[in-house]
């Protein structure tokens, strides 16, 4: 982790986190990642490796799904960002939730909150997919526990429940 | 009481809803008032005098707090087995990323600079990079003669069978290291004042290990020294013995600034400085009789242990124990030696040694197999240990274990045969040759040897005033299910539902050392003593007259809140007592390593392509006995996730080395698998039951490590007809062979008509 201050000085930045408007005062290249961790304590965004490679600070922006340690805050400004404290109602988990618990997609925790953001991003483009498609949707997040099965077996159940609700 | 059993059900993660809502608090997530961020200052070259250290321009090294090897109040190392590896290097470095120097400022983003800022001048000295130079001893860097440990195990008379072999089947096979790979990097947290002593919460594995090389570190009595285990995001033996050293380094800073200090590793400090797994060299020389039983054999196991011994003498004891693979040898001599080289020292990776040599013994049987004219299913029914026979340790196998029964389950679920047939007759039309290998294998659970009882391991279980139930063990969850299965454990002996029972966080506070989350004996070995700790809670409310012989679960709630406001905390304790007819001599190397194995036969699909040279698996199967599964959806996941590892071991995870250092410590070019790479990962469990552990379980955890790569390497000699006794095995490594052997259209037939 550099230095990003540079030259610059701190700027007043709006984003919508979970829904709710904030304002953080943060350097323009200072990272999404310790934006969300450290001013806003949103520390579900965790970081793996600091270079996008390994998806486990995933959020959703605008619902992009982007690696929140490659993201400038500046390029946030005026975004809608998703965590993951921001799918569960006080009432009920979200569907993917439910399945990564009940399907055993979650082992030592620390991927899954950019997994189950990435398998929500998955789930919003194609309701319906395929063993494959969820392969292919999750490449981009790196999981050391699970050998994955148990994950695509999540994403392929709460698919079915989805649909059939 | 508890009509549905609870063990056996896959009941809901005891810490799965936190994980799956961002609510797991990791030790980054914590965070103390007037908190420093620390960082390390480590050598630059393998081996040499520090002449000089250097702070230089451009910095206010006034706000820093800086600490050296003099700042250390007790003695200055890292105390495990031996007390050889530095907290801080003193003038004399053995390895590239030693820790020299230790700097702790309030902003963690003037730390990198900082650490740049600091040079340091050498005298520097020769250093040795691989098994072979180490044992040539053209420079002694460790000891006198470059040797951490050696063992020698002998069964028979070997010097007999030579002259009766039919066949002498000779092999040479090698290992790469490789990176324990958990996604949260290692982290930890120190406090520290005069009243209370160091306090330090992290990513590990093991209180206890942190608990005894801080006292030895500080001087301090073991009441002021704490260790809390934070929720660990992976492990896989990467948290045993270094976080030691990251806690020693951040309690070294809190006891100098007298503020709390955070030390977080970024992703290219964790993987070029802390541990990774042994790479070894395996040689074999089997006497084989015309039938194709093994009539005995020598083999030489030796693994590059780095700069300092660390656990590697532990890794070598079970690497070797295992070295004869799940087969019967009437004679044999196996030699091992844990050698010193200027790398960073290795350390525990699951399977700790396991991998290495059962990779040698399975590529060695499928050489055997071919050199007799056996199939390598016919060459390893015809050598499989049978109950009542003994293994290389002359350990009894007590065991109705039938192995024969395992290899022919395997075969039929993969459709072994007939798939080999296909592709031995399909594999001359194009550029996709396909093959089919087979490992069978063993893995021991629990400590080696005497090791259980050396380790006296104790567990609490406390009744609470609220009637609940609480596990007190410093036994660690980091994915694996820890929590979840000792709670059901608990919940089953005591007759209540799951919900009633929950576990103390892991605080050398609060809990006592019921031993190391390691070697796969936490459920065996930690769980029979949580059974028998709650079996003492129910007795006690029985003979109290709070409770009848049967009872529902508020009858127990009742019972246990009553005794408690009438008695005050209560709590039942167990230690670790070794069953009487357990026989383990230490010099010798002889009796009973295990108290018990798990056994498996996995069977790997193969295509490689030879355009890209690059090797897809199309299904693995992974068969196991481990006993009674207590947690079905668990146990699954931690097979086909150490099968994941495994296949990364195989095929993608390669460590490049230069002048002992790791020239690829990043995601992007150290490769694991991502979910578009794995096959699906079959898995099956037969259960035998096990008289030994928790409700018949043995362990699990570090079994699915020690297959896959024989395995795939053998389909893949299927596949192409060419040996390789490597791994890992990379595109390249194929292309080169491929090119340097015959044309391609002469392994054509690929290994179906050899």
């Amino acid at each position: 982790m550099s230095d990003f201050r540079g030259s610059h000085s701190r700027a007043e930045i709006s984003l919508v986190v979970n829904g709710e408007p904030k304002k953080v005062r943060a350097y323009p290249m200072e990272r999404l990642l310790d934006v969300l961790r450290h001013q806003l304590q949103f520390t579900g965004a965790k970081e793996g490796c600091g270079e996008g490679e390994c998806g486990s600070c995933a959020v959703l922006m605008d619902g992009a799904l982007v690696n929140s340690c490659l993201v400038p805050v500046l390029q946030a400004r005026g975004s809608s960002i998703i965590t993951i404290e921001g799918l569960a109602t006080a009432e009920a988990l979200d569907a993917l939730q439910e399945a990564f618990l009940e399907c055993g997609g979650a082992q030592c925790g620390i991927c899954t909150p950019g997994m189950i953001l990435a398998s929500v991003h998955l789930l919003n483009r194609k309701p319906d997919p395929t063993i494959d498609e969820i392969r292919e949707g999750l490449s981009g997040n790196l999981c050391r526990c699970t050998g994955y099965s148990q994950i695509i077996e999540a994403v392929a159940e709460a698919a079915r429940r989805r649909s059939s609700a | 009481m508890n009509s549905n059993p609870i063990v056996g059900n896959s009941v809901p993660r005891k810490e799965g809803r936190d994980k799956v809502t961002g609510r797991s608090r990791y030790v980054d997530d914590m965070v103390l008032p007037n908190m420093l961020f620390g960082a390390t200052v480590r050598s630059q070259i393998p081996r040499g005098r520090i002449k000089k250290v250097t702070f230089g321009p451009g910095i206010d090294w006034n706000e820093f707090v800086i600490v050296s090897s003099k700042d250390v109040p007790g003695k200055n190392c890292i105390s495990l087995i031996g007390d050889d590896q530095p907290c801080l290097a003193d003038q004399l470095v053995n390895h590239p990323e030693e820790p020299v120097l230790l700097l702790a400022h309030p902003d963690r983003h003037v730390l990198p600079k900082a650490v740049e800022s600091v040079s340091m001048e050498y005298d520097a000295l020769p250093a040795i990079f691989t098994i072979e130079e180490s044992e040539r001893r053209a420079q002694i860097v460790w000891g006198e003669d470059n040797t951490f440990k050696t063992y020698l195990i002998e069964k028979g008379e070997l010097d007999g069978v030579w002259g009766q072999a039919a066949y002498i089947v000779e092999g040479e096979y090698t290992t790469g290291a490789q990176e324990q790979l958990y996604i949260e990097n290692n982290g930890m947290i120190a406090a520290f004042d005069a009243a209370h002593g160091i306090t330090v919460w992290g990513s590990l594995q093991c209180p206890y290990y942190i608990h005894k090389a801080l006292m030895a570190l500080s001087n301090l009595p073991a009441e002021k020294v704490r260790v809390v285990q934070m929720e660990t995001g992976g492990a896989f033996g990467g948290k045993e013995e270094y976080p030691s050293m990251i806690a020693a380094h951040a309690a070294l800073l809190a006891i100098k600034s007298g503020k709390p200090v955070k030390i977080i590793y970024d992703r290219m400090e964790d993987m070029a400085a802390t541990t990774k797994r042994h790479p070894s060299r395996t040689r074999h020389r089997t006497a084989v009789s015309k039938e194709g039983k093994i009539l005995g054999g020598e083999i030489d196991f030796t693994i590059d242990g780095g700069a300092y011994a660390t656990l590697s003498s532990v890794v070598l004891s079970r690497g070797a124990i295992h070295a004869g693979g799940p087969y019967h040898w009437p004679n044999v001599r196996i030699r091992a030696k844990a050698v010193a080289t200027n790398a960073p020292p290795h350390g525990a990776f699951r399977g700790f040694g396991a991998p290495q040599s059962l990779f040698a013994m399975e590529r060695h049987m499928d050489r055997i197999a071919q050199t007799v004219g056996l199939s390598p299913a016919e060459i390893r029914r015809r050598n499989f240990l049978q109950p009542g026979q003994t293994t290389t340790t002359e350990q009894v196998v007590r065991e109705p274990i039938n192995l024969g029964k395992l290899l022919d389950r395997a075969l039929e679920v993969s459709d072994y045969h007939a798939k080999q047939q296909r592709f031995a007759n399909q594999n001359h039309l194009g550029s996709v040759k396909k093959g089919m290998g087979i490992a069978a294998f063993l893995h021991g659970a629990g400590f080696t040897g005497s090791g259980e009882r050396y380790l006296s391991s104790v567990v609490g279980v406390e009744g609470c005033a609220d009637g609940s139930v609480r596990v007190l063990v410093s036994s660690t969850e980091f994915g694996q299910g820890t929590n979840t299965v000792l709670s059901q454990i608990a919940a089953e002996a005591l007759g209540l539902p799951y919900e009633n029972v929950s576990m103390a966080q892991p605080d050398t506070r609060q809990v006592p050392n019921s031993g190391p989350t390691v070697a796969s004996r936490t459920v065996m070995v930690v769980g029979k003593l949580v059974q028998s700790a709650a079996l003492g809670i129910k007795q006690t409310l029985i003979s109290s007259h709070l409770l009848a012989e049967t009872y529902a679960a508020d009858e127990f709630r009742a019972a246990c809140q009553h005794y408690v406001a009438e008695h005050g905390q209560f709590r039942s304790w167990s230690r670790y007592e070794a069953p009487a007819d357990i026989f383990w001599d230490d010099q010798k190397y002889r009796g009973e390593a295990y108290a018990a194995f798990a056994w498996a036969v996995y069977v790997a699909e193969v295509a490689v392509d030879l355009t890209t040279y690059g090797v897809s698996l199309k299904d693995f199967v992974a068969l196991q006995e481990v006993g009674r599964v207590l947690h079905p959806l668990l146990a699954r996941g931690q097979i086909i996730g150490g099968v994941a590892q495994g296949i990364g071991f195989c095929l993608y995870e390669k460590v490049v080395w230069q002048n002992g250092r790791m020239q690829n410590g990043q995601m992007t070019n150290y490769i694991m698998p991502t979910s578009a790479d794995l096959p699906p990962i079959r898995v099956f469990f037969e259960e035998l039951g096990n008289v030994y552990g928790a409700y018949g379980a043995k362990g699990i955890g570090e079994l699915p490590m020690d297959g896959p790569a024989p395995a795939i390497v053998n389909a893949v000699e299927d596949a192409l007809g060419i040996a390789f006794d490597f791994v890992p095995l990379l595109p390249e490594d194929i292309m080169d062979r491929l090119a340097s052997s015959s044309p391609i259209s002469g392994v054509s037939a690929g290994g179906g008509d050899r």
